[in-house]
C-alpha cells in the first residue's frame, strides 16, 4: 500500500506500518526544549517522573533563544538551571545565548535528519519538514516524557498535498506563498493534518524552512517537502523515503506561483491577508526583520538589496535579528551587514528577539510593527492595543524606507 | 451549580496567557492570576473551581505553551467545550488530565449561565436543557482515569496506546 511521507516516517519510527488516523507510539530521534520551557521540563523529569539521569542525552537538545541573553533575574536563574541540567545530563547539543533560534539551529547544526521524527517544546518545530523530517511541536509534558523514554505517542495525520507550479516573480518571497495559502485555507484549515509541498525544487533550504514553519499557522501537525538533491546535499536520505504514487491524500491544493503578489497579514489574525499595495495608508513605528520564519542570510540579503544606498524613513526603527550566529557571521563577511547598518537599521543578538514580546523591541500602546515573523495575535509583541502586520523581508525593507506599508516593486 | 464562561472562535494561547506572563518571566505561583489577563480581565478574579469554558472553533491555537492549559487548570476549570481545538493545546490538555469535549454549544448557551457537568453521564445540565457531550476515545479516557499522562506512565511504564483496546480508536 502506498503511503504519504508522514506515514512512511511514522511507520519507521513506530516499527510497524501505520496509516492516517491511527494512534501509535514512535521513537523520537531528537527532542528539544528552550530556555523558557526547560525549567518546566526539568521539574516534570525530577519531581513528577523521579528521573535523575535521562537515558538518551544524545537525542536531546536545549537552546537558550527566547530571551537571550537574559533580560531579568528570573530569566537568568532559569537559564542557570538549563545550563546546569545540560551539563549534568551530558546533553552535548546545548546552544547558549547568541547561538541562535532553536529551529534554525536544529537544521543548521544537523541535529535533525531526513526521515526522522523530531519534537520540540515549540510550535514551529514543523520547520524540520524542510529537510524531509517529521517535525512537530508539543508541550512540556510530552517533551519531558520524550527525554525520559525516547518515545512519544501521536496520531498519524492525514496529508494535504499542495502542488506548486510556476515561478515566483522578483521580490516575491516564500513567505508570500505561505501567506497566500493562509488566505485560502485559513488559520485552522490544516488542523491535525500534515502538508506536503510538491513542486518546491526551485526553492532554497531557507525558503523551504519558511514554508514548513508557517504550516503551524494553519493548524498543521507537520509540513514536509519531498526529498530531492538539495535534501541529499544536506544529509543522506533513507532509501525508503520517497513520494509514492497512489498515496492517499485528504485534499490537493494547487498554487500558481506566477500569480502571487507581495502580501501582508493584518492584525489580529495570520490569515487576514491582503496585498501589500492596499496598505499604503498604514504608518509603521517599527520594522522587525528576523525570527525562525525569516531571519536567515537570504532574508537579510533580500532586504539589503532594497536598502542599498538608501536610508530608512525618519521615525521608523528597523530592528534586525539574525536567526543564528552563523547567519550574523556570514552577513558580516559578505557585506550585507554594512549595507543594513548604512541604511539606518540596528542589529540585535541572534535569537527570538521581540517576536514573543519579551525583550529587544517590545512595542507600546498604539504602536504599529511590521514583522517578518509568524504571529500577529493581539498583545503578542507588547501592548494589547499595538498592531502587528506580518510580511516578507522584501516588504519589510520597502516599508522601512517609506514609513508606510509598501509593495517592494515600487522601490 | 457552576458558571459557564463563553468565548468566541480562534482563542489563541496569547489570549489565554500572554508570553510576558509565562512562569519563565514571572512565577509558577502566579499562573492562575494571569489567565485571560488582557483578553478578559474579569475572568481570573471571578472564576471558581468547577466552572466550564464554552468556546468557538480552534480553541487554543498558536503557541505550544503548556502553561496556557495549566493556567486554566489552576483556576479550577472543570472542562472546556468547543467544536474544535488546536492540536497542541488538545494534547497538552489530554496530558494534563483536563476534560475537553468537541461540541458546539456557543449558539445555545450564554456567558454567565449556570451549568452542572456530569462526566460519568457525559452531559452538561443547564437551565436551557441537557446537552450531551461526545465521549472521548478510549485512549483519552485511559489517560484521564489516571489523572494525566505522567501519572499513567508511572503506573504502567508505557504509553496507553500500546495496550490492547486503548489505541484502536481512530479520530
Ligand atoms: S522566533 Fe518567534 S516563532 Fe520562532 S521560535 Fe522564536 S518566539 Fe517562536
Amino acid at each position: 500500500m502506498s503511503q504519504t511521507l508522514s506515514e512512511q516516517i511514522l511507520s519507521h519510527a513506530a516499527g510497524r506500518p501505520v496509516r492516517a488516523g491511527e494512534l501509535t507510539v514512535v521513537e523520537i530521534s531528537r527532542a528539544m526544549t528552550i530556555d523558557s520551557i526547560a525549567p518546566e521540563v526539568i521539574d516534570v523529569l525530577h519531581e513528577q517522573l523521579g528521573i535523575h539521569q535521562i537515558p538518551y542525552p544524545e537525542r536531546c537538545a536545549i537552546f537558550i533563544d527566547h530571551v537571550a541573553p537574559a533580560s531579568s533575574l528570573a530569566t537568568a536563574q532559569a537559564q542557570v538551571r538549563a545550563r546546569h541540567f545540560a551539563r549534568e545530563q551530558g546533553i552535548e547539543a546545548f546552544y547558549d545565548a547568541g547561538q541562535g533560534i532553536c529551529h534554525q539551529l536544529m537544521v543548521e547544526q544537523h541535529l535533525v535528519m531526513p526521515g526522522s521524527v523530531a519534537i520540540g517544546s515549540d510550535s514551529h518545530s514543523t520547520t524540520y519538514g524542510a529537510i524531509a523530517a517529521f517535525g512537530t511541536g508539543m508541550g512540556t509534558t510530552d517533551v519531558a516524557l520524550a527525554f525520559a523514554t525516547g518515545h512519544s505517542w501521536l496520531r498519524v495525520p492525514e496529508t494535504i498535498r499542495v502542488n506548486l507550479t510556476g515561478t515566483l516573480s522578483p521580490v516575491v518571497d516564500a513567505k508570500d506563498i505561505v501567506l497566500h495559502l493562509l488566505s485560502r485555507v485559513r488559520g485552522d484549515g490544516f488542523t491535525y493534518q500534515a502538508v506536503e509541498f510538491h513542486g518546491a525544487q526551485a526553492l532554497s533550504l531557507g525558503s523551504r524552512m519558511t514554508l514548513c514553519s508557517m504550516t503551524t499557522e494553519m493548524g498543521a501537525k507537520a509540513g514536509l517537502v519531498p526529498p530531492d538533491d538539495l535534501t541529499r546535499n544536506y544529509a543522506p536520505v533513507p532509501d525508503w523515503l520517497r513520494v509514492e504514487g497512489g498515496a492517499d491524500y485528504e485534499d490537493v491544493i494547487h498554487v500558481n506561483l506566477d500569480e502571487i503578489d507581495p502580501l501582508v497579514a493584518c492584525p489580529p489574525a495570520v490569515d487576514n491577508v491582503v496585498p501589500a499595495r492596499d496598505l499604503a495608508d498604514v504608518h509603521v513605528d517599527q520594522v522587525f526583520l528576523g525570527t525562525c520564519t525569516n531571519g536567515r542570510l537570504q532574508d537579510l540579503v533580500a532586504a539589503a538589496e532594497l536598502l542599498r544606498g538608501r536610508r530608512i524613513a525618519p521615525g521608523v526603527r528597523m530592528i534586525i535579528i539574525p536567526a543564528s550566529h552563523a547567519v550574523l557571521q556570514a552577513a558580516s563577511e559578505d557585506g550585507t551587514l554594512s549595507t543594513l547598518l548604512a541604511a539606518g537599521a540596528t542589529i540585535g543578538t541572534p535569537g527570538c528577539g521581540p517576536c514573543i514580546g519579551r525583550h529587544m523591541g517590545v512595542i507600546g500602546s498604539g504602536e504599529v510593527c511590521l514583522s517578518t515573523g509568524n504571529r500577529n495575535f493581539t498583545g503578542r509583541m507588547g501592548a494589547p492595543d499595538a498592531d502587528i502586520y506580518l510580511s516578507s523581508p522584501q516588504v519589510a525593507a520597502a516599508t522601512a524606507l517609506r514609513g508606510v506599508i509598501t509593495d517592494p516593486r515600487e522601490i | 451549580m457552576n458558571r459557564i464562561w463563553c468565548f468566541g472562535d480562534d482563542i489563541d494561547t496569547d489570549q489565554i496567557i500572554p508570553g510576558r506572563y509565562s512562569p519563565y518571566m514571572t512565577s509558577e505561583q502566579d499562573l492562575a492570576r494571569y489567565a485571560f489577563i488582557e483578553r478578559r480581565p474579569d475572568f481570573a478574579p471571578n472564576v471558581r473551581p468547577g466552572d466550564i469554558i464554552v468556546a468557538g472553533k480552534n480553541f487554543g491555537c498558536g503557541s505550544s505553551r503548556e502553561y496556557a492549559p495549566r493556567a486554566l487548570q489552576k483556576c479550577g476549570i472543570a472542562a472546556i467545550i468547543a467544536p474544535t481545538f488546536a492540536r497542541i493545546f488538545f494534547r497538552n490538555a489530554i496530558n494534563l488530565g483536563i476534560p475537553l469535549f468537541e461540541a458546539d454549544l456557543t449558539g445555545v448557551l450564554a456567558d454567565g449561565d449556570d451549568g452542572r457537568l456530569d462526566l460519568a453521564l457525559g452531559q452538561l445540565v443547564t437551565p436551557r436543557g441537557v446537552h450531551a457531550l461526545p465521549q472521548p476515545p478510549a485512549f483519552v479516557r485511559a489517560i484521564h482515569a489516571e489523572g494525566g499522562i505522567v501519572a499513567y506512565y508511572q503506573k504502567y511504564h508505557r504509553f496507553p496506546v500500546e495496550s490492547s483496546g486503548e489505541g484502536t480508536d481512530t479520530w
